[in-house]
């Protein structure tokens, strides 16, 4: 303990001409006395309390973390049972699970292109999601990083965007069936083209952001542009890139339903449409919750992504 | 103009700084002159927006004067370089890059071309020991406390052997111990490597206690070089023996009169 003090006071006159605040210093010795004299006994009882806190803490997440989520269905099954109880189509949680207990015993059969498994329709779907959007941010992330860099690109750009940007994803579906003459290019074109604007818009606004600081390092070693992109720009942009990444996924997978009623051809909205001529109201409602399902998948495998990729 | 005329190393004449923003036109230096030494030490003290930091930024380069010509070497200054290394104010540090990597990045710039990777590396490693932090190499800057980051943007600059040091505000987030820890190793890197320096500071014990001379600025708007001070204390300096020393405390007080007296801030 005297030499905690002694320093301590060599430290006070060594810095009393500083403006040094002396204040905290001098305050301090005291807490560390008591600390030392009951160390000893504090340990033991430091084990149980922690073990006791970590059940508390795991208690705690259960009402706080599951029941909750849990509970949010429950409802929602009930109201589902109930309003499917009133009317007279609609197949209520009982008789779907039955029918998707059946679907998903065989998810890849294949009896011709007309009655495949809902696997391969699952697949099929994300197929041309990925191909969409793949050459979506193949094109879309160097242009964010281009329009975000010079002032020039983005004026050029502002009105493009801001023009076709709103427009809905299925009004390109007749210029991509024009264009490719075949429903299944159109309809990568039209996850292409939707699934572009968050990734350019997204990267941009990295770009844009970047801190005047990081930049007036790269102009006083006057680094290459190379260097500034790979170094300053990518790094810091990489968060703002991910997050025009998951709302292209997301806006991918919302808008294939959609397109493949259209186009046809094996793939989950076309199913849909199917067996809805089938009236098979049951697949209908699983084809929705498998919608739901991968849309949430997809979203949560990215957030993993974005989050192994953070710097912080 | 080769040739360095003795005592004008680094040179001002006649500097004129009216930035333009949206709200108008705002005079911000006029008629900056000022000539320093090779291996001088310079500090600019002046009032918080008299226009310190945009002093130093013309040196540096990363700011162009509207009238006027600045000098580094004997060459007029176009632009940013490395020959004009920044210590900022908020250390700057590219936080997804390690204390090694940050500081590698500028030796690679100034010296990859003539050397090889081992040697890029011992020289960044030297730099990093220099500032005592060998042993945070790996480390994020977010992992580090504020002083260490500001002894790596230190590192930084003095690893690109640069002919001019230029430093805004180095320490001003710092506690006081710390600061007066990091004022007496800049003392000692900079007898080392004997660089010219500028640095910018609002704390007047630190301008003398570091300082060849002291320039102290008038408030702005249209500020400008009010007088400058020499600082005749002998090397190596001792914060301690300083404090009783009577020469030390009339150059603090004329530097304090300055400020307070004659050119106090009025309250905002
Ligand atoms: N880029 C700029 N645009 C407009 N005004 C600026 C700009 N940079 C600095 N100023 C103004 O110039 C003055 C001096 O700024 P600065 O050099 O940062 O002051 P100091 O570093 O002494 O605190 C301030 O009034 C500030 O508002
Ligand atoms: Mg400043």
């Amino acid at each position: 303990m005297s030499v905690i003090t002694l320093q301590r006071k060599n430290l006070e006159t060594d810095m009393s001409h500083e403006t040094s605040p002396a204040q905290p210093a001098k305050a301090a010795p005291a807490p560390v006395t008591m600390a030392a004299d009951s160390a000893a006994i504090a340990i033991h009882d430091k084990a149980i309390n922690e073990r006791a806190a970590k059940n508390r803490q795991l208690i705690s997440a259960f009402f706080q973390w599951l029941l909750p989520p849990l509970f949010g269905l429950m409802l929602f099954t009930a109201i589902w049972a109930l309003i499917s109880y009133q009317s007279e189509g609609l197949p209520g949680p009982i008789p779907t699970w039955h029918a998707a207990v059946t679907l998903f015993s065989d998810p890849f059969y294949n009896n011709g292109p007309n009655d495949m498994g809902i696997g391969w329709n699952i697949l099929n779907s994300l197929e041309r999601v990925g191909l969409g959007f793949g050459m979506a941010a193949i094109l879309g992330i160097p242009l964010g990083f281009i329009i975000g860099r010079f002032a020039f690109a983005s004026r050029m750009a502002a009105p493009i965007i801001g023009m076709l940007r709103p427009v809905s994803p299925l009004a390109w579906l007749p210029i991509g069936l024009l264009v490719f003459k075949a429903a299944d290019p159109a309809a990568i074109w039209v996850i292409f083209i939707s699934a572009i604007w968050p990734m350019i818009i997204n990267t941009a606004v990295g770009v844009s952001k970047v801190p005047e600081d990081y930049m007036n390092v790269a102009r006083v070693l006057k680094l290459s542009e190379w260097k500034i992109a790979t170094r300053i720009l990518f790094p810091f942009v990489l968060p703002y890139m991910m997050t025009g990444v998951r709302l292209s996924i997301g806006v991918a997978w919302l808008v294939i339903v959609a397109a493949e009623m259209l186009t046809g051809g094996v793939g989950i909205g076309f199913w849909v449409w199917d067996e809805w001529n089938n009236l098979n109201v049951e697949h209908i409602i699983i084809a929705i919750f498998v919608v739901g399902i991968v849309g949430l998948l997809l979203e949560q495998m990215l957030i993993m992504i974005a989050r192994r990729f953070s710097y912080e | 103009m080769e040739k360095i005329i003795q005592g004008k190393y680094v040179q001002l004449e006649n500097v004129n700084m009216t930035f333009v923003t949206r709200k108008g036109t705002f005079e911000a230096l006029r008629g900056i002159d000022l000539n320093i030494r090779e291996g001088e030490f310079i500090s600019v003290i002046g009032h918080s927006g008299c226009g310190k930091s945009t002093v130093l930024n013309l040196i540096a380069g990363l700011l162009q004067p509207t009238s006027g010509l600045l000098f580094c070497a004997g060459r007029e200054i176009a632009g940013p370089g490395p020959d004009r290394a920044v210590v900022f104010q908020n250390h700057s540090l590219l936080p997804w890059l390690t204390c090694h990597e940050n500081v590698y990045l500028a030796v690679e710039r100034v010296f990859g071309k003539n050397e090889n990777k081992t040697q890029l590396r011992a020289r960044t490693k030297a730099a990093l020991e220099l500032v005592g932090l060998g042993h945070a190499a790996d480390k994020r800057p977010n992992e580090i406390s504020g002083g260490m980051k500001q002894r790596v943007g230190i590192a930084r600059a003095l690893a690109m052997e640069p002919k001019v040091l230029l430093l805004d505000e180095p320490f001003g987030a710092l506690d006081a111990l710390t600061r007066a820890h990091l004022q007496d190793e800049l003392m000692s890197i900079m007898a080392k490597s004997g660089c010219t320096a500028v640095m910018v500071t609002h704390d007047v014990d630190e301008a003398v206690l570091l300082s060849d001379r002291i320039v102290m600025m008038t408030n702005g708007p249209a500020a400008t070089i009010g007088e400058i001070l020499p600082v005749a204390l002998p090397r190596p300096r001792k914060r301690l023996e300083l404090a009783e020393n009577a020469e030390y405390n009339h150059l603090r007080s004329e530097v304090l009169k300055f400020l307070y007296e004659r050119h106090a801030k009025k309250a905002a």
